[in-house]
């Protein structure tokens, strides 16, 4: 124990920093210490939790937006409805019922009746079982084409941002032909030219179709990155360049392509529905699609039924529209000038 | 032996179909081991173009970069690239001006502090973490736990500013460059960003190359002084002398162009005429000549050379200023 002598008679240790003497010196400490024990109360509060990710930031942002609101509820129903399919559809998309078949003819497909709530397709099947088995085919092609065309973008969109020079210009005037054509032109051309069309034909249509814009923007973003004051603190470390390219060049301009991606997803489910609308989707009729749908019973069957024609459509517009509105919605929360 | 021995370093900038353009200009100086130089100059008088030209970080195509950068007798421009990056952020740190844009966004601040020491020093993530803990908390950032999952948004320009310190001089460089480090940020935070260099300078031994325009940042932290114009060193001298006795017209007009507290009441701030920008097409003569208020006809004809002075330092005129400026 080494205590002062000189404080041996005072009655309380007096801490440093409380001034003696002077009128009001206990007060003072006494707010000093409420401060110091309202701030440990912060640090607790506080403790765990870390920091607030910029993506949980957006997130933030996001669940204060109508419009991402109703578009992530629509996106949520048809993901659900997609993957309980079978739970939920009334009956078997493909079987061909009786009491359906029974009443069609070349001027009448039934409507709704007793267990078939849409009634009959022009072959004689249920057509709400079909409508809710197309969600699967739809959220399987759009996600698996955007998923594809986000990976072959990203990279070559990497490659032409990291290094620059002749490999840019390269990858981007191929990125500029594909995109001197239109979407949907490019995306019959390419499935016109594989030999048996099938839904992996439409699969990489779309998916390519979507590469150069991809490709395009994070290109854009790498450049912009690359001169960055990060970017150059980076180098200024002695960083390698590999990790310079992939943890800071990357993932900075990473989030204007998971914007687009998500922007992506209805135009690709769209131009699935129209390569199969087309009747270049897959051969496979059995199999429902909302394009094919459209395109078979839809418009040959019009004017008997307009039904046919309407649910699909109005299914496809539906969730396009989700994954329009969510993907708007989170440029405007992932956007920095909104930050704040 | 110097710690780093700048000799005739000259960058020019060359773009096709255009004149080149030198933006530093055969500059010389040293740094002592431990020693804390300045240099000094408006925008645009190659103060940054110097820095990333001993960095090696300036672009590899458009511009020319000759003479000699010895660190420790190894010339840095010689260096293969490689070898080079190893040095960079081990040997020599460097602090940039703007703290937020200086920062990965995207990556909490932590893990960029532990980065460099996984780097150069080979540790493990978790054992670079604790010692990235050590050093926000050397730095002064209060409750550095948290601050280590926070991202560069999260936290106040002066605390970014601590940050970036903290990486720079995470592998303990023997040399940091400090490129207006004190411009993005707020007076009173300044003055703090200022005295922790200061003392982890001292501290560590660490000699420290301040870039800066602030004269006042000068006063408080260098041991020598360089000041630039138009890519040349025009003036150099120890901190003392040259805020006592300015030589050149140049430094002379600085320091009078500080605002000072016990001016007259309605006395205009003295300027110096015209802006760096005069300076381009210049070739023969005094490139500070057109704005100089001394300027006499030798000016015009030869450019002046660095010659040393009776005092020890050395300076670039043909009619320096002989009469003793007050000094704020």
């Amino acid at each position: 124990m080494t205590e002062p002598t000189t404080q041996a008679g005072t009655p309380a240790p007096r801490r440093k920093d409380e001034r003696p003497g002077r009128a009001g010196g206990a007060s003072l400490n006494r707010l000093g210490d409420r401060k110091k024990a309202r701030l440990e109360e912060l640090a607790q509060a506080s403790a765990g939790k870390g920091g607030v990710s910029l993506f949980r930031d957006a997130l933030r942002r996001l669940r204060r937006n109508p419009a991402a609101i109703v578009g992530a509820t629509i996106i949520a129903l048809f993901v659900l409805v997609a993957i309980f399919a079978p739970l939920i559809a009334p009956h078997d998309p493909v079987q061909r019922f009786d009491e359906l078949t029974s009443r069609l003819a070349a001027d009448h497909i039934p409507g709704a009746t007793d267990g078939f709530p849409l009634g009959s397709d022009e072959l004689g099947r249920d057509l709400l079982s079909r409508l809710i088995y197309g969600s699967r085919q739809t959220l399987f092609v759009g996600v698996l084409a955007t998923l594809i065309g986000l990976a072959i973008g990203v990279l070559l969109g990497a490659i032409a941002g990291a290094f620059g020079g002749w490999v840019d210009n390269i990858l981007m005037r191929v990125t500029d032909v594909m995109l001197a054509l239109p979407a949907l032109l490019l995306a019959i051309t390419l499935v016109a030219l594989a030999s048996k069309s099938s839904q992996w034909t439409v699969i990489l249509a779309v998916a390519i179709v979507s590469v150069p814009v991809f490709a395009r923007l994070l290109r854009g973003s790498m450049l912009a990155q690359r001169e960055s004051d990060h970017v150059l603190a980076a180098r200024a470390l002695g960083v390698k360049e590999h990790n310079i390219v992939l943890r800071h060049m990357l993932p900075n301009a990473m989030t204007a392509v998971i914007v687009q991606a998500t922007l992506t997803l209805s135009v690709a489910i769209i131009e699935a529905a129209s390569l199969s609308f087309l009747g270049l989707g897959d051969p496979n009729r059995d199999r429902a699609e909302w394009g094919a749908m459209l395109g078979d019973a839809g418009v040959r069957y019009f004017e008997v039924r307009p039904e046919l024609a309407y649910y699909p459509a109005l299914a496809i517009i539906v969730v396009a529209l989700g994954f329009t509105l969510l993907g708007e919605a989170m440029r405007e929360a992932i956007d920095p000038k909104n930050r704040r | 032996m110097s710690l780093l021995d700048v000799r005739d370093l000259s960058v020019v900038f060359q773009r096709r179909g255009e004149r080149p353009f030198t933006a530093v200009d055969k500059v010389s100086f040293t740094v002592e081991p431990g020693q804390t130089v300045g240099l000094v100059g408006e925008s645009g008088c190659g103060k940054s173009v110097t820095s990333l030209a001993i960095m090696g970080l300036l672009p590899k195509r458009g511009n020319k970069v000759t003479g000699e950068v010895l660190f420790d007798g190894t010339d840095l421009l010689k260096l293969r690239r490689d070898d080079m990056r190893d040095r960079r952020g081990r040997d020599i740190g460097m602090i940039f001006q703007d703290p937020l844009s200086s920062l990965n966004p995207v990556i909490p601040i932590g893990v960029q502090v532990a980065e460099v020491l996984e780097r150069h020093q080979g540790r493990d993530r978790r054992q670079a973490l604790r010692e990235a803990r050590e050093l926000l908390d050397a730095v002064g950032i209060p409750d550095p736990d948290r601050r280590l999952k926070e991202y560069p948004h999260q936290i106040s320009g002066g605390m970014r500013q601590r940050a970036l310190i903290a990486i720079a001089l995470a592998c303990k460089p023997r040399l940091l460059i400090a490129d207006e480090p004190t411009t993005a940020l707020d007076v009173t935070i300044q003055a703090q960003i200022l005295t922790l260099l200061k003392q982890l300078v001292d501290d560590t031994g660490t000699a420290l190359i301040m870039i800066t325009h602030d004269l006042g940042v000068v006063a408080g932290l260098c041991d020598t002084v360089n000041v630039l114009y138009g890519g040349k060193v025009v003036e150099r001298a120890r901190r003392h002398e040259l805020f006592a006795h300015a030589r050149h017209p140049y430094t002379h007009g600085l320091l009078s162009s500080v605002p000072r507290l016990d001016s007259l009441r309605g006395e205009r701030l003295h300027a110096i005429r015209g802006s760096v920008a005069d300076n381009i097409p210049w070739t023969e003569g005094c490139a500070f000549a057109p704005r100089c208020d001394n300027v006499v006809d030798a000016c015009l004809e030869g450019a002046p050379t660095l010659e040393p002075t009776a005092t020890g330092g050395d300076l670039r005129c043909n009619n320096p200023v002989s009469e003793e400026v007050a000094v704020p």
